[in-house]
């Protein structure tokens, strides 16, 4: 058990990272869905067909394929220099992005057209419709959408371990060579990304019950 | 003066022609009532004075300003013309008083004390003031009509339309809801009211419009129309209905 209990404090320095690279990737992810949705949803064909383009080759792709597409690939260019977390972040924001435009656009358009109309006979501009009638209704519809996204999207962090970067599963893997009590140490692994999910899960419930109330 | 002058209004879905040529002029403090079977194009009619609908062909021209013209602003046009929904289209996350205040806040700019104050005085009204901070959700139909139509007045607009504002409601909540239009229109308030309330278009308007397939069959005061009706399908249709 000492072999143990000194391995903790080395994984929850993993979780810091594991949970750095997932709140900015995430918040990242959230801004680039809500553009792309809006992309989708704009009166131009052209817009419309760069949104589609870029959330069929982030779905049709695999993550790791994405994260080696982008710390190897684009670094080979030498036309940027990124680091292994500036990357982890970049295609963790770039897939969760792709999915939440799916997820915003789906909640956007479930909003009744009715409510565009009111706000619009009232002299609202489009963006104003937008921002103060129809995402804040979307939003409370997405909500469990978007968790369930964000929870795949921390778990996906555990594959940015392959590119050396020394979050919660890499933590994992040093430890587990280091003391050769593999059992025990990946169960503590699973057990910590398991109670930060949990955490995550009853946060987004509190928030959802919050606002249903209205 | 003429509040709202239609000229050759022609309005198209796809290859289908809803409106084909439709002319009308409605003046300042005026009461019009449009009538007509579902699928004539009154709905569409006016939807296009606040271009809703986009407009296919045709000027209209709302209180001096051609809102075909695409140099005009048309969010400054319809803060000036008010409208109210056949299901009301209440903002569900807001309560009833920032349902009012919304508009005059976000567009106006202005102060909340004085958007309140205002959305207070409409909702003595339409007689909801007890109802200030519920939800929409919390209110009847009846009820969330009244506060539709308080929603538009909080623009202090120079008209409003309405669209079927009765036809969703329970036939008890209708009279609510029809006693405050008559409030508006004694005070002077423009007004095209589409409707199927044959009553309150012979006992309000000033005029009515019977629509059938997309054009104005025919117009005048309300008493004359009713009983006196020039066309036949003016007569088949007011004697299914009357």
């Amino acid at each position: 058990m000492d072999i143990i209990s000194a391995a903790i404090p080395m994984l929850l320095k993993g979780l810091q990272v594991t949970l750095y690279i997932f709140v900015i990737a995430i918040i990242l992810g959230f801004i680039i869905g809500l553009v792309i949705a809006l992309l989708k949803l704009a009166p131009s064909k052209i817009l419309n067909w760069i949104a589609k383009v870029y959330v069929d080759a982030i779905r049709g792709t695999p993550f790791i394929v994405q994260l080696f597409f982008i710390y190897f690939g684009v670094n080979s260019l030498h036309l940027v220099s990124l680091n292994s977390t500036t990357a982890g972040i970049v295609t963790v924001a770039i897939n969760a992005g792709a999915y939440f435009a799916e997820i915003i656009r789906a909640g956007i358009q479930s909003i009744d057209k009715g409510q565009t109309e009111a706000a619009r006979s009232i002299g609202f501009t489009g963006a104003q419709t937008m921002r103060y009638v129809v995402l804040p209704q979307a939003f409370r519809r997405m909500l469990p959408t978007i968790t369930n996204q964000s929870i795949i999207s921390l778990k996906d962090t555990s594959l940015l371990s392959v590119i050396g970067i020394a979050d919660l599963t890499q933590q994992g893997q040093i430890q587990a060579s280091a003391t050769f009590e593999a059992f025990k140490i990946w169960l503590a692994v699973g057990v910590i990304y398991f109670i930060i999910i949990y955490l995550l899960t009853i946060l987004a419930n509190f928030i959802e019950r919050r606002i249903q109330l209205r | 003066m003429s509040m709202i002058t239609v000229k050759n209004l022609r309005k198209s879905f796809g290859k289908v022609e809803v409106l084909k040529d439709i002319n009308a002029i409605v003046q300042e403090k005026e009461v019009v009532c449009v009538i007509g079977p579902s699928g004539s194009g009154k709905s569409t009619f006016l939807r296009c004075l606040n271009r809703l609908e986009e407009i296919s062909g045709g000027e209209v021209v709302i209180n001096g300003q051609d809102i075909t013209d695409n140099k005009i602003n048309i969010n400054k046009v319809r803060q000036e013309v008010g409208m109210v929904f056949q299901h009301f289209n209440l903002f569900p996350h807001k309560t009833v008083l920032e349902n009012l205040t919304m508009g005059p806040i976000k567009i106006r700019a202005t102060e909340k004390s004085a958007a309140e104050k205002l959305a207070y005085e409409l909702l003595d009204k339409v007689g909801l003031r007890e109802k200030a901070k519920s939800y929409p959700g919390e209110l009847s139909g009846g009820q969330k009509q009244r506060v539709a139509i308080a929603r538009a007045l909080a623009m202090n607009p120079k008209i409003m339309l309405f669209d079927e504002p009765t036809s969703a409601l329970d036939p008890e909540m209708v009279g609510d809801v029809l006693e405050v239009m008559k409030q508006l229109a004694k005070e002077g308030m423009t007004m095209v009211v589409v409707t199927h309330e044959m009553g309150f278009a012979r006992e309000v308007g000033d005029r009515v419009i019977f629509m059938d397939g997309g054009y104005i069959v025919e117009e005048n005061e309300p008493n004359e129309l009713f009983s006196n009706p020039q066309h036949n399908r003016t007569k088949a249709f007011l004697s299914k209905v009357l």
